[in-house]
């Protein structure tokens, strides 16, 4: 009941705020439309905002808040860090990529900043990490920071896992199994579901009639569901044909989304076929590969590569959502779907040792920062690819 | 001066691109009497419909009105509060868009869309509404009253949107209406409804009107005074008698001269000449509709046949008849007295390479992603095997005869190039594959007059230099009469008449034809009303079309 009062009285002291905030800002500035043409609702809105961000500066004083503050300092040392990346991306380069870069917003920035370090420690992964990713090394000591006096080993900057890996190699292996396995799928699917996708778009009839049904009969099946089922038959024949699981997981998936992808294509397509340069093609007497590579495909590129962007974030969940059921990426292995999984129990730890408790969010943290980096760049392509088409 | 209704001073608007303010109106002043209609004209870009929103205190997205005063009877727009300009938009202005079509709401009824504004300003309650906008399309003769407004807007023909449109914003009696070209994207024998409805009713309530057109014939029927405007900058106005008669601006005299351009006749054609292209007896259908019944005319050597019709009339059905996109259902195209396959797969590269096209939007008729030195040059090495150099000269020498500068224009993309640029880049692609016949689908129609009139005299150049055949489709008869020199009149898929362009232009008519040429707004103040008076308000427009 006390809680309902705390809110009631709450609301009521930030309206009192709300209206203060417009009749002053009217009496200041009398003709100044912000003021003026202010609905309350707006008002409201600027005093909520202002007493959260009071709140979260009360909370960051706290001595308990230790998530929230390590929350409040990467979120600012990342957005230094990106807008540092995008101050240098304006002066050095071509003139292209300078003016891309000015033009851009921070969060694409930061997006592809994060994408370039993962894709640097996926490719350097054998060079960059400090032991192997399969390699036992002692005592399991989950507690990351590599301080003694709190319990961590100097030698493990993020401590050991359940059986004594050093987290930080597999954290850094499991970008190359899991984002490297991720884009080859991806891409696989992009070159599947694409071609077909455009083949259907620019001959139309049965073809794209049967071509549709198909994918139609894919999707309604639950695309999770589906991949754990022929996981499952894969991982037989795997065993009997000696060829990795991994290599079925990658084509299972590829397909499933290629269908995604087919439809984005086609519907596209359908929308460069219909006009007046491709008739004037087909007119020349153009023939089929010209039209696809050379007419439509340079005309869909945007939405394709923002779709390319998002897809990969899906993939690369599939397969760490595989991994974490445990028919994806199999053990030893690196990979962070399974890093999740083994060290879950741990997040139990989180009100008496909050140290012990961050082992599982790293690759979780791994996992999210990928995402949202990659989301950030979608969105900002999306934004110029519909501001070019004015 | 107790009627003055409307005073802008000094106006400058100013819009966003490349994070700069780039001035859109530089000081423009405009005044406007009750009861009074001013007519605004200019090129597309000139800031027509900047000044019209702005009149109404309203600016676009990514545009601001930087200086100057909008004084509506009184009330200073520029400065007034959202709550003020709400109760005034709609009630005392209103709008009328050029796409009547886009702008009304396809999920709601036209008598809902009608009675919005009354109710909402609390002029009338809804059934009282209701009344008075039957009432109000009595007024502008739309067919059945009573029961228009309770239909959607796709099951009204496009002539009796814009009237209903023009209904909708008279519902509150407003001092002041902003038509935005209204007639602009109908056929000349719909528009001079719509344009008498509009003066009808303009006159009947004394309402002042802001009437922005590109079309000196038809503003010369609604204005009482117009305004010239180029790149946001006022040429002249004068009072619409004065301003037709004798203008006093270069730039407004070269406006007025445009329809002046005029080729001379050629001999007629020797009887048993081969034709270029011959259609025979066409008939042809999409699926089950059919389309053409029995088409057949001849395009004879270097000669322009234009092909005139409203839309629907099969024109450029027709023309995808030629090309071999749509089969006919039966008859066949001849080429230099041969048949051609119907379909354009069964086509041989030669076959392909005689005929060649030029469409009416360039926008979409060019690869946004190629440049133009790619574009031109596909079809010269796809028809002509040149590669490297030879087709860098080819392409360069194509460039000189459509008069862009090669060295400028080889790297630009079509985004870079302006609507008039873009078509000539569309008929150098058409030229470069060497064609004897060249279909030009309504090229002009999308362009500004002097820009058309330039392709028209680029186009005809071209003919006398290399011997070309067009066939010319349009729908606007003052470009036939510039250009062509025989005529094909088309309605509801056949030929009706068919000749040469001095015979076709002198009566007797076949009455459609009549029609059609007596559609067609000149640049007399006192057309409309001699029209009118001839052949009656119940006589033009869709009714007059549909007694043929």
């Amino acid at each position: 009941m006390s809680w309902w009062l705390f809110i009631i009285a709450a609301l009521a002291v930030v309206s009192v705020y709300a209206w203060v905030f417009r009749t002053g800002g009217r009496a200041i500035r009398p003709n100044n439309p912000f003021f003026r043409d202010m609905p309350f609702t707006v008002a409201f809105g600027y005093m909520l905002a202002m007493f959260s961000v009071f709140g979260a500066i009360w909370l960051y004083m706290q001595d308990g808040a230790v998530f929230f503050r390590w929350a409040v300092q990467g979120f600012i040392i990342f957005a230094i860090a990106a807008f540092a990346f995008r101050q240098f991306g304006r002066y050095v380069g071509t003139a292209g990529t300078r003016k891309l870069f000015r033009q851009m917003p921070l969060t694409a920035s930061f997006g592809i900043l994060v994408i370039i370090i993962y894709a640097i420690f996926a490719i350097f992964a054998g060079a960059i990490a400090p032991y192997g990713q399969e390699e036992i090394l002692g005592a399991a000591n989950v507690i990351p920071g590599g301080d003694p006096a709190l319990g961590g080993d100097p030698l493990y900057p993020l401590g050991t896992d359940q059986i004594g890996r050093d987290i930080l190699s597999r954290l850094i292996f499991g970008a190359q199994n899991t984002v490297g396995i991720a884009f080859i799928t991806t891409c696989l699917a992009f070159f599947i579901g694409g071609s077909l996708g455009f083949l259907a778009a620019t001959l139309g009839g049965w073809l794209d009639q049967v071509l549709s049904r198909a994918v139609d009969v894919l999707m309604a099946i639950p695309a999770l569901i589906f991949a754990l089922l022929l996981m499952t038959i894969a991982s037989v024949w795997a065993n009997e044909l000696g060829i990795p699981l991994t290599f079925f997981m990658v084509l299972i998936i590829a397909v499933i989304d290629s269908t995604r992808v087919f439809r984005l294509a086609r519907a596209v397509g359908q929308n460069i076929v219909v006009m007046d340069y491709i008739e004037a093609a087909k007119l020349r007497g153009e023939g089929l590969g010209y039209l696809v590579f050379r007419e439509i495909l340079p005309n869909a590129t945007a939405p394709l590569l923002a779709e390319f962007g998002l897809r990969f974030c899906f993939v690369f969940l599939t397969i760490a959502s595989l991994s974490f059921l445990g028919v994806g990426i199999q053990p030893p292995l690196a990979d962070w779907g399974t890093m999740v999984k083994q060290l879950a129990p741990f997040i139990n730890f989180a009100a008496f040792a909050p140290l012990a408790a961050v082992t599982p969010l790293l690759a979780a943290g791994a996992i999210a920062l990928l995402t949202v980096a990659v989301n950030f760049v979608v969105d900002w392509m999306l934004h110029k690819s519909s501001g070019l088409k004015e | 001066m107790t009627d003055r209704l409307l005073t802008i001073r000094n106006l400058k608007i100013e819009g966003r691109s490349d994070e700069t303010w780039n001035p859109i109106i530089n000081g423009v002043d405009l005044d406007l009497n009750r009861g009074e209609v001013l007519g605004l004209i200019g090129e597309s870009g000139a800031g027509k419909s900047t000044i019209g929103l702005a009149s109404m205190g309203y600016a676009r997205d990514g545009v601001r009105i930087s200086d100057g005063s909008v004084e509506f009877d009184g009330i200073d727009l520029v400065n007034a509060s959202a709550a003020t300009k709400r109760a005034l938009l709609g009630k005392r202005i209103a709008y009328v868009a050029q796409s009547a079509a886009a702008s009304f709401n396809p999920a709601h009824k036209l008598i809902d869309q009608h009675t919005e504004a009354p109710v909402q300003h609390k002029v009338m309650d809804r059934a009282s509404s209701v009344e008075d906008g039957v009432e109000l399309y009595r007024k502008l003769r739309l067919p059945n009253p009573e029961q228009i407004g309770f239909r959607y807007p796709h099951q009204v023909s496009g002539g009796q949107l814009q009237r209903a449109m023009t209904a909708m914003a008279m519902s509150c009696r407003p001092d002041l209406i902003i038509f935005d070209e209204p007639t602009t994207a109908l056929d000349v024998t719909t528009q001079i409804e719509v344009l008498a409805s509009i003066r009808d009713i303009v006159e009947q309530f004394n309402t002042a009107a802001i009437y922005i057109t590109h079309d000196l014939a038809v503003v010369a029927q609604m204005a009482d005074k117009i305004k010239v405007l180029l790149r946001g900058d006022e040429v002249e106005e004068a009072d619409t008698r004065t301003m037709l008669s004798s203008p006093t601006e270069d730039y407004t005299k070269s406006l007025w001269a445009v329809r002046s351009f005029h080729r001379p006749e050629k001999p007629a054609i020797v009887t048993g000449s081969t034709p270029v292209v011959s259609l025979k007896n066409i008939d042809a259908a999409y699926g089950r509709v059919p389309v053409l019944h029995d088409v057949s005319f001849d395009i004879h050597p270097g000669r322009t046949v234009a092909v005139v019709g409203e839309s629907g009339s099969g024109k450029s059905t027709a023309a995808r008849c030629i090309t071999g996109l749509l089969p006919p259902k039966s008859g066949y195209v001849e080429f230099d007295g041969e048949a051609l396959p119907l379909d354009y797969r069964k086509r041989d590269k030669m076959q392909l390479r005689q005929a060649q096209m030029i469409y009416q939007m360039a926008d979409t008729a060019l690869n946004p992603r190629k440049s133009i030195g790619e574009i031109i040059g596909r079809p010269v090495q796809f028809y002509l095997g040149l590669t490297g150099k030879e087709k860098r000269k080819r392409v360069d020498q194509l460039l000189d005869q459509i008069e862009l500068e090669p060295s400028m224009y080889y790297h630009r993309l079509p985004s870079e190039l302006s609507g008039g640029q873009k078509q000539r880049v569309g008929i150098a692609r058409a030229l470069a594959a060497e064609p004897k016949f060249i279909i030009c689908d309504e090229v002009t129609s999308a362009l500004d007059q002097l820009v058309a009139e330039g392709i028209l005299k680029l186009l005809a150049k071209l003919q006398d230099e290399l011997g070309l055949s067009y066939m010319f489709i349009t729908h606007d008869l003052a470009t036939v009469k510039s250009i062509a020199d025989e005529v094909v009149v088309m309605k509801d898929g056949r030929v009706i008449e068919q000749g040469g362009k001095s015979e076709m232009f002198q009566p007797p008519h076949h009455p459609y034809t009549d029609l059609l040429l007596s559609s067609v707004p000149e640049m007399d103040p006192d057309w409309l009303s001699t029209v009118l008076k001839e052949r009656g308000v119940d006589n033009i427009g869709d009714a007059a079309v549909d007694k043929m």
